[in-house]
C-alpha cells in the first residue's frame, strides 16, 4: 500500500522514491510508503525482496540508493542522533551475549541507550523474568527472542522496526508481541514489520506493504542493450 | 561519555572472564612459541641471551595476531554490532573501548608472563625492566593497530588470514623499535629515542583507529 506525496501529513513518516542497491544486486526502487502515529505498516514479500534491507535503510545502517525518508519536514536519513532517540530495531539477531545473563544484556543496553527503565518490571510484561539471571546460553531460542522483545520495552523510541518478530516464539509469544504491539500503537507509536505471520494487529491500525510491487525495473536503455 | 567507554569496557572484560579460554589460549600459544626456540637452535646460552628480546617480541606480535579477530567479530556475530551504530555512542567511541578492554584481555597477560619467558630464553638481568616497559608502551599499538584490520575482516568469512597478511606488517615498526629499545640498555646505550617512538606509536594509532575501524564497519555492514 502506497500513497502519493501528496497526501503525506508531516506528522507522518514518510518514504519517498527509495531505491536500494547492494553491491551489484538491485533490490527494489521507487518505493513510496506512509505511516502515520499509532499505525503499523506489514512488509509482506518472498525472501530477498528487501524488507530487511528497507528496515536497514530507515535504522541507518545501510545507505539508500536514492530516495528520503521524512517526519515532520526533515529528512531523516542517516540522522544518527534521531535515529539513535527514536527508532528501536529488532533484527534478526537478538544483539545479546550468550555468556552474559539477560540481566547483564539488557542492563548494558539501557545504559548504553540511555534510558532508565526497569529492566526487572518490563520483563515480567514479557514474562521473562524467571530467566533474568540465567546466561543467554542457557535459553531456548524462544526465550532469546523474548529477552530481545525486552530491550524494545525498555527503548524509548517511539518507532519499532521488527525484522520477523516471531522468530522462536510460540503460538503464547506471538499472541503476547501481538498484545504489545497494540498497545504501541495505542500510545501513538508506529511499527514496521516484516513477517510471514498474521500478528493479530486491530484491522484500522495496519496496512500491508508489498515489496513485490517495487521490485527494481530496469531502465530501458539496459533492457535494450542486453537484448 | 567516558562513563559509556568505561561500561563498554567493562562488559569486554567480563566476557573475557567468563570465556576464558581465549586470554587463556593467548597465553598457551605466547609460551609455546618462546619455548620452541631453545629447542630449534640448541641450549646455547649466548646466543639464546642475543635472541632472547626478538623472540619474545616477536612471540608477543603473533600472539596478539591470534585474539585480533575477536574484537569486533562476536560483536558482527550476534548482532551487537548493529545495535552499537544505533545507539547514541558514537561508533568511534565503541571502537576505542574494544582496542582498550583488547589490550587489556590479551596484552598486559602477555607482560605479565613476559619475566618468566626471559628467565627461559637467558634475557640479561639488566634487559627485564626494559623489555617490560618497551612491552607496556608498545603493545598498546598492536591492538589499535590490529583493530583496523579487524574491523576490515569482520564481515569476510575466512578473515584471518587476510587479516595476518594485512596487519603484520604494519607491526614491524613496534618490532623494531620495541627491540632496539632493549638491547640498547642492554649495551649500556640511552634508549629514550626508541621509546619515545613507541609512545608516538601507540598514540598515533589510538588517534586514527577509532575514525579508520568505524568507518570500515559501516562500509563492511552495507
Amino acid at each position: 500500500m502506497s500513497f502519493s506525496v501528496s497526501n503525506m501529513s508531516s506528522d507522518h513518516l514518510s518514504g519517498k522514491n527509495l531505491a536500494c542497491i547492494r553491491g551489484d544486486r538491485p533490490v527494489f526502487s521507487n518505493l513510496t510508503f506512509d505511516l502515520p502515529p499509532g499505525r503499523a505498516l506489514i512488509l509482506q514479500g518472498a525472501n530477498g525482496s528487501g524488507k530487511s534491507s528497507l528496515m536497514k535503510i530507515i535504522a541507518g545502517l545501510l545507505p539508500a540508493t536514492s530516495g528520503e525518508i521524512s517526519l515532520q519536514g526533515q529528512n531523516i536519513l542517516g540522522d544518527k542522533d534521531w535515529i539513535s532517540q527514536n527508532i528501536c530495531y529488532l533484527a534478526h539477531k537478538n544483539g545479546m551475549k550468550p555468556e552474559l545473563t539477560v540481566a547483564e544484556n539488557l542492563t548494558f543496553w539501557a545504559r548504553l541507550e540511555r534510558h532508565n527503565g526497569d529492566v526487572r518490571e518490563q520483563a515480567v510484561k514479557i514474562g521473562i523474568d524467571h530467566c533474568l539471571d540465567l546466561p543467554v546460553s542457557y535459553l531456548s531460542s524462544g526465550q532469546a527472542r523474548r529477552a530481545a522483545l525486552t530491550r524494545i520495552l525498555c527503548h524509548p523510541g517511539n518507532i519499532w522496526l521488527l525484522d520477523e518478530p516471531t522468530v522462536g516464539l510460540d503460538s503464547d509469544g506471538v499472541a503476547l508481541l501481538s498484545g504489545l504491539m497494540n498497545d504501541h500503537l495505542k500510545r501513538g507509536g508506529r511499527i514496521l514489520a516484516a513477517t510471514h505471520i498474521e500478528l493479530g494487529l486491530e484491522a484500522d491500525k495496519s496496512s500491508v506493504l508489498n515489496m513485490a510491487d517495487f521490485a527494481y525495473q530496469m531502465p530501458d536503455i539496459f533492457e535494450e542493450s542486453l537484448l | 561519555m567516558i562513563s559509556l567507554t568505561l561500561a563498554i569496557i567493562a562488559r569486554d572484560l567480563r566476557l573475557s572472564l567468563r570465556r576464558g579460554a581465549t586470554t587463556i589460549m593467548v597465553m598457551g600459544f605466547f609460551v609455546m612459541v618462546v619455548i620452541m626456540f631453545p629447542f630449534a637452535i640448541g641450549p646455547e646460552q649466548n646466543i639464546l641471551q642475543r635472541m632472547s628480546v626478538g623472540v619474545i617480541w616477536v612471540a608477543a606480535l603473533l600472539s596478539c595476531l591470534l585474539s585480533l579477530d575477536s574484537i569486533f567479530q562476536s560483536d558482527y556475530e550476534d548482532g551487537s554490532l548493529d545495535q552499537f551504530i544505533l545507539s547514541p555512542v558514537p561508533l568511534e567511541l565503541v571502537v576505542l573501548a574494544k582496542c582498550i578492554a583488547h589490550w587489556i584481555t590479551t596484552s598486559l597477560p602477555l607482560i605479565i608472563i613476559t619475566p618468566i619467558l626471559g628467565i627461559l630464553m637467558n634475557l640479561p638481568e639488566q634487559g627485564y625492566f626494559p623489555l617490560i616497559l618497551t612491552m607496556v608502551l608498545g603493545t598498546p599499538a598492536l591492538s589499535f593497530i590490529g583493530g583496523i584490520g579487524a574491523s576490515l575482516t569482520v564481515t569476510l568469512r575466512r578473515g584471518g588470514v587476510l587479516l595476518s597478511l594485512l596487519i603484520l606488517p604494519l607491526y614491524i615498526p613496534v618490532l623494531i623499535f620495541g627491540v632496539l629499545a632493549v638491547k640498547a640498555t642492554i649495551d649500556g646505550y640511552p634508549a629514550t629515542e626508541h621509546l619515545m617512538l613507541l609512545i608516538s606509536f601507540s598514540l598515533f594509532s589510538a588517534a586514527i583507529t577509532p575514525w579508520a575501524a568505524a568507518a570500515a564497519i559501516r562500509s563492511g555492514l552495507e
